[in-house]
């Protein structure tokens, strides 16, 4: 009995451990299934199949490719326009500044069905075609807020000393800037790019109200197809992304603490 | 000491206002090259930013910096060949302690800079900790890291802002010794702010002793101690007995005058006396104060109203008939000691004392120090 109390806290994490990466499990099981109908709901035998063809669904690697080059390009563009703006926000004092805060909140806080059709709205009173442009330019914009949020964070936890010191010591604004105050807020930007980076492969809602026929991305292909059929492509490129991000975060983490033990 | 005026820092006017207030008052001051000089005061006196202004770090509102005959008033911090340790010391953490102290170096595209960099850190008995980061070494050592990387480009000017603010004391005393050795080694012009008068006087050739934003006395420690100009410096640099009395004589043939002070006549020294004022502040050191007769022809009356032993003296209060306490600091050298409530006489040489103007607090600089 005391040994259940004095481990309960590690059951209660395993619980919780289990409950979040249940999900994952299951659909890198089924991807080694080879289902008998259209949908892979149930098991049935095993079979790597779909490892050897991921792309053997058509329309499939066509919607993965363009959900990577829009993320790719919206994490970029927000991550420096959103670095730019943190470092405003954090560093310095300008009339509009609250305002600008705000301004910068409030794509986080609404809800996405209201920011898509109003984009939606926008865009075809501007004559903005749907299509791939406006779906980047819709992801740039809700990227943004989170990078400026995760790199206003570090920039407002790094001593300005340092700056200072820096300058004292004969390097100039743009040497600072690259040598001191960017390395030193670099691990909130490298969080905020990956954070855009998931927010926009993963969008749904906003990137359907903006999309076009040609511009199917991979979270729209995936709810396309489940209504007509759950090809196993899906699970193998839904586990190859997960470990990819697991490699990432894991391969950071390791990095960073090797950082501070090294001697 | 090379008596050098080419490489002298120069304050002319210098002044700093904020919307508020003036943190600094238009302040001239010379520095010649080589010294170890402090800015003494409490804090708020105006020194740290007048250190700043120096580094560059902070605009003047007025006035001129000069190093030698060179006007640096309106060049960026960067391009100073000055070098400041914070008091925090504001080491790059991302950087390893070597890479840290050849960041000034490295900026001017000196070619040896990682060697001098290990000399550097040799200097201040750091060399192994070379590969480390600052997080992993203790607040005596990110102190030492600080100095390298200062004084390894060696600048024209050295300034230290309150750097052993965060030690505790005993590593303070070592540094103040280890700064003092530094500093002869390298012949480097050091301007320290503190707020500790003892560190002040342990460290410096000259201290300027700053309050309300004005430097109050310059001076060597010595004479800042023995003959301070006002009450507040009397009372930040050490301790103070303040008498209030006026002068009845006239210069008498051994150089003393005599004052009145509570019904008793006194004789302070003509050179500690300035000149034409009548109602003035005597002023005497508790450790220049005997208990008895022996000290010399001044001498007042009391009773023992509070004795701590503090080991190497014992220091006593002694109330006076109007009721004001005088301290007093005898050395433990085997003389018979007082007891609470016993009648005593204090007693004192007339050179011992001195002199200040009246018209001032009288508890100005009192407890202003920790």
């Amino acid at each position: 009995m005391r040994w259940v109390k004095r481990h309960l806290l590690a059951f209660a994490a395993l619980a919780v451990l289990f409950y979040m990466l249940i999900p994952n499990v299951v659909v890198a099981i089924f991807s080694f299934n080879k289902p008998r109908g259209r949908y892979n709901y149930q098991w049935t035998e095993f079979s790597t199949e779909a490892w050897q063809h991921p792309c053997g669904t058509p329309g499939i690697c066509e919607s993965l490719g363009l959900s990577l080059r829009i993320g790719i390009t919206a994490s970029f563009v927000a991550t420096v326009l959103g670095t730019m703006v943190a470092f405003a926000l954090g560093r310095h004092r300008f009339r509009g500044r609250a305002g600008t805060n705000l301004l910068v909140f409030m794509p986080m806080a609404t809800p996405e069905v209201v920011m898509g059709s109003s984009l939606l709205t926008l865009f075809v009173m501007m004559g903005v075609p749907s299509g791939s442009e406006a779906i980047l330019i819709a992801h740039i914009m809700f990227c943004l807020s989170f990078v400026v949020v995760a790199v206003k964070a570090r920039v407002a936890s790094l001593d300005p000393r340092l700056e200072e010191a820096a300058a004292d010591l004969g390097a100039n604004a743009v040497q600072t800037f690259l040598r001191v105050t960017l390395p030193l807020a670099a691990p909130g930007i490298a969080a905020g790019a990956l954070l855009a980076f998931s927010l926009s492969f993963d969008d749904y809602i906003i990137t359907n109200f903006n999309a076009s026929p040609s511009s199917i991305t991979f979270p729209m292909y995936v709810w396309g197809a489940s209504t007509r059929g759950t090809p196993v492509q899906i699970n193998v490129i839904g586990t190859i992304m997960f470990l990819i991000a697991l490699v990432v975060v894991v391969g950071g983490q390791a990095y960073s603490s090797r950082r501070q033990k090294a001697a | 000491m090379a008596e050098q005026l080419s490489g002298d820092l120069r304050l002319v006017g210098l002044t700093k206002s904020f919307e508020q207030f003036t943190a600094v008052q238009p302040t001239d001051l010379t520095i010649s090259q080589g010294s170890f000089f402090a800015l003494l005061g409490p804090s708020g006196c105006g020194k740290t930013t007048t250190l700043r202004m120096i580094a560059g770090l902070e605009d003047p509102s007025g006035g001129q910096i000069l190093i030698g005959d060179k006007d640096i008033t309106s060049t960026k911090a960067y391009q100073r060949n000055v070098n400041t340790v914070f008091q925090s010391y504001a080491l790059f953490p991302h950087m390893t302690v070597l890479d840290n102290v050849a960041f000034g170096l490295k900026r001017r595209g000196d070619k040896d800079a990682k060697r001098k960099a290990e000399e550097a850190l040799e200097l201040v008995q750091l060399a192994e900790v070379g590969r480390k980061k600052p997080v992993q070494l203790s607040g005596g050592m990110q102190q030492r890291v600080a100095l390298a990387r200062a004084i390894v480009n060696r600048p024209d000017v050295l300034l230290l802002d309150e750097p052993l603010g965060a030690l505790d004391l005993k590593l303070r005393r070592q540094m103040q010794i280890e700064l003092k050795r530094i500093q002869s080694e390298v012949g480097i012009t050091f301007v320290h702010v503190t707020h500790d008068q003892e560190e002040a006087m342990t460290m410096a050739d000259t201290i300027a002793v700053m309050n309300g934003g004005r430097i109050e006395q310059l001076g060597d420690p010595a004479t800042l101690y023995e003959s301070p100009r006002s009450t507040f410096v009397a009372n930040f640099l050490g301790q103070s007995n303040l008498l209030r009395a006026t002068v009845t004589g006239e210069p008498g043939s051994d150089g003393t005058v005599v004052v009145r002070s509570h019904d008793t006549d006194l004789e302070v020294s003509r050179a500690h006396l300035p000149d034409g004022i009548r109602e003035i502040f005597l002023g005497m050191r508790p450790e220049k104060l005997r208990l008895g007769t022996g000290g010399g022809p001044n001498q007042l009356k009391g009773t023992v109203s509070d004795v701590s032993f503090t080991g190497v003296a014992t220091q006593y209060l002694v109330r006076m008939p109007w009721g004001r306490e005088l301290t007093v600091v005898q050395q433990n050298d085997g003389s018979a000691r007082a007891v609470v409530g016993e009648n005593v006489t204090i007693s004192w040489a007339a050179e011992h004392g001195f002199a200040l103007d009246a018209h001032q607090d009288a508890d100005a600089g009192v407890d202003t120090e920790d």
